[in-house]
């Protein structure tokens, strides 16, 4: 039995085909999400990866903020739930999953069976997701991927505010046109999304063992800086922006199993 | 056209009285105007037995901001209160009626206008300004009753002095504004059709206790407009007392108002999110979840055999309360009613109720050991919510509830 979860997130689109509801046998991903032709060409890649057509798929579920609009799914359910499986697939005994996309944060606690128990998420503001670090990348001429790199570097990260991420662009111009070193100011920027998501963390029974998923987990700075603020340690698999696309094939296999 | 029994168009239904009752509050309003009478606007909080007992009419500003923002103009009446320079980080309620009183005509929700305001604190803060303002701006005289906040658990015999006194002070205004007069009698009458209406109204309420619910809980946002303006009316008594009746009706024939399999019960806290109450309720009734429950329904009952009995009803009105005692009630409500999760408006426009809830729903959860979830949304002002986030976390909602009962 082979399962397909799609997960179509608002930057990006991922998906992973299951075998058996227990080994992955491709996945994809793309760099655009809702709303462009990233989640076709994520569906197609995996699918030629494998070397299968849509009809070898016996499942497809849908998840991420663009399951409504995907025509060509089995079953729909939200990221929470992927999340929840493809963390606890990756860490089996998970108990805190922090996932970090594009426009939302959310914190879910997983109870002993592997089951999503509770949740939060961020509010409207973009402060605190991968949103907020696009912005501040653009201002900063940094890539992304490259704030870990040079947050590594900071001797005295700034004070970047996380209530609102016009608010916090400001303060970086502030910050630069005062002499701040771009190192500390991405380190300060970092630390931003990181206390801003962990009082999320910090309303939940928060458990061990915590791990992060999610575009924004690849950010060593972040997931630092939230070990930090936590005090316990984030857990980390190169798949964490996958979890999603992972957890809907899980999603997926499992309601096959019990027609 | 056939009209199916129980509808808005069926002239017996409640459903149908109740509409009517709740716009014949307004156009006895717009009549007495235009008789010369005084006409008042008022909080919905404040004490109704008063105007009501002396006859005079009231228009509710809270009840006129939900139906302009249900109808869709929210948006522009907010703009137009920020266009004078009001922060839109105020209430949109407030909002809405600061810009009801510069235009003076909205078609979506017309109310005369004002010769005095009565305003009562014990709601939230805000009110207190924007009476304030309106008082200021359209240069009537503002009566306004202060009841505290009770940290609390029981409303002291001081607190009820504190209160009688004003109340008092309040009707020998009302009497001097309107040149009409407070009649023991009659305020009598209106308390017991008060009370008669609220009894009848937590009577209906409370019969979503039964599997599956006799109605759709969304029909209570509606309904309690006629809470709101006319509970001391016979008729809306009477209009109650009937929907009460085709409740246990439904319960008996096995039928509901909630037009679908009801998988899931919950309750849902905060005010609407008026502009956007079809989203929402779809968003439950496409999932098979009946929010079967609200304490914003059942606080307009107010129950009580005195004139001392009804100032401590309006000292206990939910945003007058302390968290352990609103906690508590929030909680009996639950077990009695029997629910599987609590979605939790968080409301940009209600700083005091939203700012307590989430401690509240937190310990709601636990003490019912029920999933909660929060969304971000607005009880006027449509710009503060997301159709896309608030159906990931109903999503989220649903999916735990489905695996709790699963018993996975």
């Amino acid at each position: 039995m082979l399962t397909l979860g799609i997960d179509i997130g608002s930057t990006t689109a991922k998906c992973a085909v299951l075998e058996d509801g227990r080994d992955f046998r491709a996945v994809s991903l793309r760099d655009s999400g809702v709303g462009t032709d990233g989640p076709q060409a994520a569906f197609e890649g995996v699918l030629a990866e494998l070397g299968v057509s849509r009809r070898d798929i016996d499942c497809v579920c849908a998840t991420g903020y663009g399951r409504a609009a995907w025509q060509d799914a089995d079953l729909r359910a939200s990221e929470l739930t992927c999340h929840c499986l493809g963390g606890v697939y990756v860490f089996p005994g998970l108990r805190t999953l922090i996932d970090i996309g594009g426009q939302d944060a959310k914190v879910i606690s997983i109870d002993a069976g592997g089951s999503m128990a509770e949740f939060v998420m961020n509010d409207k503001c973009a402060a605190g997701t991968g949103r907020f670090l696009d912005v501040m990348a653009a201002l900063l001429r940094c890539p992304v991927d490259s704030f870990a790199e040079a947050a590594a570097r900071s001797k005295s990260p700034a004070s970047i505010s996380n209530t609102c991420t016009v608010f916090a662009e400001s303060e970086v111009i502030s910050q630069l046109a005062a002499g701040a070193a771009v190192e500390d100011v991405i380190a300060g920027v970092c630390r931003s999304v990181a206390t801003r998501v962990g009082s999320l963390a910090r309303r939940l029974d928060m458990r061990e063992p915590v791990c992060m998923s999610g575009g924004v987990a690849r950010n060593a700075a972040v997931r630092e800086a939230l070990s930090e603020y936590l005090q316990v340690p984030v857990l980390f698999d190169e798949r964490a922006q996958l979890f999603g696309a992972m957890g809907a094939a899980i999603y997926a296999a499992k309601r096959k199993s019990k027609e | 056209m056939e009209v199916r029994k129980g509808s808005s168009q069926d002239p017996n239904s409640a459903k149908y009285k109740l509409n009517q009752i709740a716009a014949k509050a307004y156009s006895d309003a717009q009549a007495a105007k235009e008789r010369g009478e005084k006409v008042g606007w008022c909080a919905s909080n404040f004490p109704v037995e008063l105007p009501e007992t002396l006859g005079i009419p009231v228009c509710y500003p809270e009840n006129q901001a939900a139906g302009i923002a249900a109808r869709g103009q929210g948006e522009k009446l907010c703009s137009i209160a920020e266009d004078e320079g009001y922060s839109n980080d105020i209430c949109a309620y407030a909002r809405i009626s600061l810009a009801y009183a510069k235009i003076k005509d909205e078609p979506a929700q017309n109310m005369p206008m004002p010769d005095f305001m009565l305003c009562c604190n014990n709601i939230c803060s805000c009110m207190t300004k924007w009476y304030e303002n309106l008082s200021k701006e359209l240069d009537i005289p503002l009566i306004m009753i202060d009841i505290p906040f009770n940290p609390d658990n029981e409303v002291s015999r001081d607190e009820i002095e504190y209160v009688k006194a004003q109340f008092l002070e309040a009707v020998r205004q009302l009497e001097e504004i309107t040149g009409k007069k407070w009649s023991d009698e009659r305020f009598r009458e209106v308390m017991a059709n008060s009370c008669r209406t609220s009894r009848a109204w937590l009577e209906a309420t409370a019969l979503a206790a039964a599997r599956p619910s006799p109605f759709n809980g969304f029909d209570l946002l509606n309904h309690m407009a006629v809470m709101v303006t006319a509970r001391g009316k016979p008729e809306a008594a009477e209009a109650m007392e009937l929907l009460a009746r085709e409740y246990r009706e439904n319960i008996e024939n096995g039928t509901s108002t909630f037009r679908a399999e009801e998988k899931y019960r919950i309750m849902f806290e905060g005010i609407a999110c008026w502009p956007w109450l079809r989203v929402t309720s779809t968003g439950l009734k496409s999932r098979g979840i009946n929010m079967v429950s609200t304490i914003y329904a059942d606080a307009f009952g107010f129950i009580y055999d005195d004139f001392d009995g009804m100032i401590e009803a309006y000292c206990k009105v939910p945003n007058a309360i302390n968290l352990e005692t609103a906690r508590d009630k929030r909680v009996r409500l639950c077990n009695n009613i029997g629910v599987d999760g609590l979605l939790v408006h968080t409301n940009r426009s209600c700083k005091l109720w939203s700012g307590f809830m989430p401690e509240m729903s937190r310990q709601i959860g636990e003490a019912c050991g029920i999933p909660v979830v929060s969304f971000d949304g607005d009880q006027a002002d449509p710009r503060n919510f997301s159709e896309a986030q608030y159906d990931t976390r109903v999503q989220g909602l649903t999916e735990i509830m489905a695996s709790r009962k699963a018993g996975e």
